[in-house]
């Protein structure tokens, strides 16, 4: 194909102008495509026909392009200014939702943390009113010793080492009126395993000892004072250690102390 | 960006290239559709429809078919030619206009003096009255081949050839 006559036919001109007929105008695409000459021709063509039309325009129309933009929706100069504060609202937005969360977790964790504080505040509490109770125990039982102290109708009556246990020592107080003794037996060792102290009423002739029971919180109780009652004519007390259970009759070498009645 | 590339974005509805696309062809377009209506405020509503028209139906236009400036000029012609056929247009325009668009470029008048213009006005002014009338009718007023030898009365081989001498002549008057 002659390329040159081609161009020179002047059909590239009326392909510009639009009045060639579809099929010419694939035709000269085709062509524009493998002939670079033919692509520059039509080029040139083309831009002195755009320089030759806007010359017939004398008239500033960038006006117009507004008016086009606004009627086809486009994002306008307002639009663009709201634009930042979309963004400055959307990053505002998710900084807030991380430190409403940020903040729920705490305030879950820190009620969680309450709740177990409460917890233990009541377990506290508990122990607090246990102590006072016992307290209020240990009060009444002191309460209760002074005044056998102070009694003039209770009658004292220590008891004594005896033999081996020389070095032991026991106390009655004697109320006679209640038909009871109380036992200080802090002077006692704590009896070893499978043994335990029993008490004795005794009558001195002819001696004949009553068992007013053993001893079986020896090691637990803290003031080692006792309360046992007594409703026997006692004239004197007796402490052995015996197996633990107690014994019908006194193992006589196993006494540890005993003190008689004064006689009034 | 290329050409292809520009139109191809404008074809997917992209704004910024529409944009381009109108600084690069409305004063063209203006131009023609001017020549056709002698109203500026007519040629305005003309051309502000032709660039609408053209963004819906943006797809419509391929490459193979022809180029993208014949595209809009085509939509521009149009346009302009059916506005001068309304009704309220024949009433207020009854005397149509028959210069051609040179006396667009001699008239004294012009609004904005576009600098650019005007300097291609002066060599433009010096074309041949023959290439004048053929470039009038096939570019600015649509015409076919066919048409124009009939208007012109001459063999339509001679307008092409003759068409092919003032293109060049144009040519070496506004391309440096």
């Amino acid at each position: 194909m002659d390329i040159n006559a081609y161009i020179e036919s002047g059909i590239l001109e009326l392909y510009v102008a639009g009045t060639l007929s579809e099929k010419e105008n694939k035709e000269v695409y085709e062509l524009m495509q493998q002939h670079p000459e033919i692509l520059q021709e039509v080029l040139e063509i083309e831009s002195a026909l755009v320089k030759l039309t806007a010359s017939a325009s004398q008239k500033d129309n960038s006006h117009v392009l507004q008016n086009i933009k606004q009627s086809l929706g486009f994002n306008t100069n307002i639009v663009s200014i709201v634009k930042p504060k979309y963004n400055w609202l959307t990053y505002t937005g998710w900084a807030a939702s991380i430190v409403l969360a940020a903040g729920l977790l705490w305030t879950v964790n820190q009620n969680s943390q309450l709740k177990s504080d409460i917890q233990i505040s009541e377990i506290k509490q508990s122990l607090l009113e246990t102590q006072i109770v016992n307290s209020k125990n240990s009060l009444e039982e002191a309460n209760t010793l002074m005044s056998v102290l102070r009694d003039n109708n209770i009658a004292q009556i220590p008891l004594a080492g005896q033999g081996d246990f020389a070095n032991t020592y026991a106390k009655v107080y004697w109320d006679k009126n209640s038909k009871r003794i109380f036992l200080d037996a802090l002077g006692l060792p704590e009896p070893p395993e499978g043994k335990v102290y029993q008490v004795w009423s005794l009558k001195l002739s002819p001696l004949t000892p009553t068992s007013l029971g053993t001893i079986d919180t020896f090691i637990a109780d803290e003031n080692k004072i006792f309360e046992i009652e007594n409703a026997n004519e006692s004239e004197a007390f007796g402490i052995t250690l015996e197996p633990a259970g107690g014994s019908e009759s006194p193992t006589m070498e196993q006494l540890y102390t005993l003190g008689a009645v004064a006689s009034s | 960006m290329t050409l292809e590339e520009l139109i191809s974005k404008f074809q997917q509805k992209d704004e910024k290239a529409f944009e381009s696309l109108y600084n690069m062809y409305s004063d063209s377009m203006q131009g023609v559709i001017y020549n056709i209506v002698r109203d500026h405020n007519v040629a305005e509503e003309v051309m502000q429809d032709v660039f609408i028209k053209a963004w819906h139906k943006a797809e419509t236009y391929s490459s193979e078919k022809g180029r993208f400036f014949t595209w809009i000029l085509n939509i521009a012609r149009n346009a302009a030619i059916d506005k001068t056929r309304s009704k309220n247009f024949k009433k207020s325009k009854q005397n149509l206009y028959t210069d051609f668009f040179v006396d667009i470029l001699e008239t004294s008048d012009s609004l904005d003096n576009k600098t650019d213009a005007i300097g291609i006005s002066k060599f433009v002014s010096k074309l041949a009255k023959k290439c004048i009338e053929v470039i009038e009718l096939l570019y600015f007023k649509g015409y076919t081949q066919k048409e124009a030898s009939e208007v012109l009365d001459m063999p339509i081989g001679t307008i092409k050839t003759r068409n092919r001498n003032c293109i060049k002549e144009l040519r070496s008057m506004v391309l440096s």
